[in-house]
């Protein structure tokens, strides 16, 4: 089986091999060529691309792509004040270019925090308004991409401090602190998520002071970071344990206290191993922020909803939208996956 | 380090546990008696005496009758065998197609490979809620109506009404199944079988359909970690490729598959609690809209973690004693 699956495709022995084969050949092409032509009919051939409802209406077997053409602004930005679009536009593109410069294994140097705090400080400016006569934009209107960019960015920035404390704490020598690291773990990984938000959505509310209610987005944030830190903790104590243990006892031998040896020696080569893991959990946290909308946040998800829920116009090409957002989706975390093959790669080939 | 010093960090050790046990207790302390302070000066009352009052809601469907005059706790009961009811027939479901494809992944044809690739690949990369939308979207809008529904094969009927399939019924007075009964159509639809609601359709299929994609992956590695050299001797005794894959590989394979696969069926229970926004009743629906009725959100999410993490060790359990048959001997 192994030979087949990694060697060259030999064309016409896997086609044509045998009788067998023949008949999978024809019966799959078949499948293929009847499949790709209505694929084709209703996406192509008689699909509207034209943001024109009585055509779409006028259209029996064809897709509706006007939909997208005159709702994609609501679907992206949701419900952020329509003249001021371009603010939540530059602040994706801030996000998605610091990312992009992140993923260089040759640019993980110390200037990497502070290009990452800038960048988080300048997507908030930009979302929030309020400075620089930008007008202010309260949280609540926020949705669309930049918030499920945002969430996922902010909630893995700041779960990761934690989930190396976690992990840190669960292989402690102190018994104390490992059996409260696990606990915790165990505790968050055995739940849904939807149940961890709907507890950050009505729970913390009732530790804030009263008079001054914590905004949605920060209940949900606060979810998701301890939702998502116990998940990240596991993969980071994956990493520790694959570190040689002589490595610890060489340093203490040489005279390296305890947290020096952690923090210069475990550290560095257990983060290094587990950057492809980390990888596939940040296109999970990417795919989890679209439960925030379960809870009333209008993230890509949410904001479909908002954009042809309470439209009775182009509330009919629903199927066109999902399939809008699912190539967002798709692109943003087929891309990432592909990049953390590439990483595991590159990483394993270095010394 | 002297044995003076060493003894001394001990201690120091000790202090400081016994310090952060008892901070992370008065936190906790705080932090309930606060919300529960809160929740009084709201009027709301705290504590678990409201499950034995009337529910005040019904629930559509399930194996548990529930109607609005009964208890609470009956209708968490119905929401548990609901998610249980979903969760169940999707991992069935899920590990058989995902099996299939992950095989199908390694075969020598490149088409098939590259159907199953493509599967793969397209639905692990989108969110399950945004699939699971989009199917309840089209059992709802893109269906015909249940007078005019469509004959999938033999005995199964769909439409917007849902599903119709033949189901084993007890004979008169018994219990014991003694026969199947099969959907037949009539004028106003599809009467006899098991009805199975859109909702239900949507959350079992989207559930198998999602999970399937991360099951073949593992089947996948599992299958690649057994040595080449296994192939080879299968083909040296003269086995057929099918022999050698479920003589040779599969049961080597099983080893790696296992582990992993609890992972996923544990992660496919915890994401059936997403059909709250498909509208299927299940134990997450359940608790919140208890929640909505009389705000009792601290004991509600204490209750669904109880279950989840109930029905997490149980899975956890019966897996690993699986596991156990699997492994090699000695290893666990």
């Amino acid at each position: 089986m192994r030979n087949v699956a990694q060697g060259p495709i030999a064309w016409r022995s896997e086609l044509w091999g045998s009788p067998l084969r023949a008949l999978a050949t024809v019966l799959l092409l078949a499948l293929l060529v009847w499949g790709g032509f209505h694929a084709i009919e209703w996406g192509v051939v008689h699909a509207v691309f034209r943001p024109d409802a009585e055509a779409c209406r006028a259209v029996q077997h064809g897709a509706c792509w006007g939909v997208v053409a005159e709702k994609w602004r609501p679907m992206l930005f949701g419900r952020f004040p329509y003249e001021e679009q371009w603010r939540p536009a530059i602040a994706v593109v801030v996000l998605s270019a610091v990312t992009v410069l992140s993923a260089w294994p040759r640019s993980w140097r110390w200037w990497l925090v502070p290009l990452w705090v800038g960048a988080l400080l300048l997507f908030v400016l930009l979302m929030r308004g309020g400075v620089a006569g930008l007008s202010p934009v309260p949280t609540s209107r926020w949705g669309g991409l930049p918030l499920t960019i945002g969430l996922a960015v902010v909630g893995l920035a700041l779960a990761f401090p934690l989930a190396l404390l976690l992990a840190l704490g669960r292989r402690s020598g102190w018994p104390v602190v490992r059996t409260l690291s696990a606990s915790y773990i165990e505790l968050v990984r055995g739940v849904p998520l939807i149940s961890v938000l709907f507890m950050a959505s009505f729970l913390l509310p009732l530790l804030w002071p009263a008079g001054w209610q914590p905004d949605v987005l920060v209940r949900v944030l606060a979810g998701l970071t301890l939702f998502v830190a116990a998940y990240l903790a596991e993969i980071i104590r994956g990493g520790l344990q694959a570190v040689p243990r002589e490595q610890t006892e060489v340093a203490m031998a040489l005279g390296f206290g305890r947290w020096p040896v952690q923090r210069d020696i475990v550290l560095p080569q257990a983060l290094r191993l587990v950057v492809p893991a980390l990888t596939n959990s940040v296109v999970g946290t990417l795919k989890d922020t679209s439960l925030v909308t379960v809870v009333g946040l209008f993230e890509l998800t949410g904001a479909l909803g908002l954009a042809l829920g309470g439209d009775p116009t182009w509330r009919p090409f629903y199927l066109e939208g999902y399939l809008f957002i699912a190539a967002v989706y798709w692109v943003l975390c087929f891309g990432l996956s592909r990049y953390s093959v590439w990483l595991e790669k590159r990483l394993s080939a270095a010394p | 380090m002297s044995r003076e010093a060493s003894r001394r960090g001990a201690w120091l050790a000790w202090a400081v546990q016994a310090l952060l046990v008892l901070a992370v207790v008065a936190a906790a302390v705080w932090v309930v008696h606060h919300a529960l302070e809160v929740l009084r000066a709201r009027g709301v009352r705290s504590g678990f005496d409201f499950l034995t009052e009337p529910a005040g809601f019904s629930i559509s469907e399930g194996w548990l009758d529930f109607d609005a005059s009964q208890p609470f706790w009956r209708a968490f009961l119905a929401g548990l065998i609901n998610t249980v009811r979903a969760a169940v027939p999707a991992a069935i479901f899920s590990v058989v197609l995902g099996t299939l494809i992950g095989i199908g992944r390694l075969a020598p044809h490149v088409l098939l490979r590259g159907i199953c690739t493509a599967y793969v690949e397209l639905l692990r990369n989108v969110p399950l809620l945004v699939q699971l939308l989009m199917l309840a979207f089209a059992m709802a809008n893109l269906l015909p109506d249940p007078t005019e529904p469509v004959h999938l094969m033999l005995g199964v009927w769909l439409s917007k009404g849902g599903l119709s399939v033949p189901w084993p019924v007890a004979g008169e007075g018994g219990w014991w199944p003694t026969h199947f009964e099969w959907p037949e159509r009539g004028d106003f639809g599809v009467s006899g079988g098991a009805a199975l609601s859109p909702e239900y359709v949507t959350i079992v299929a989207g559930l198998s359909f999602y999970s399937a994609a991360f099951v073949a992956e593992i089947v996948r590695a599992g299958i690649l970690s057994v040595s080449q050299g296994q192939v080879l001797a299968g083909q040296a005794l003269g086995l057929s490729s099918g022999q050698q894959l479920r003589i040779v590989i599969l049961p080597q394979a099983l080893r790696v598959i296992v582990p992993s696969l609890t992972n996923q069926l544990l992660s496919l229970t915890k994401n059936s609690s997403l059909a709250v926004a498909v509208g299927y009743p299940e134990l997450v629906s359940v608790a919140n809209t208890t929640i909505g009725s009389n705000g009792r959100a601290f004991e509600c999410i204490a209750i669904i973690m109880a279950i989840y993490l109930l029905l997490s060790l149980l899975i956890s359990f019966g897996m690993n004693r699986y596991n156990a048959r699997v492994a090699l001997r000695g290893w666990r």
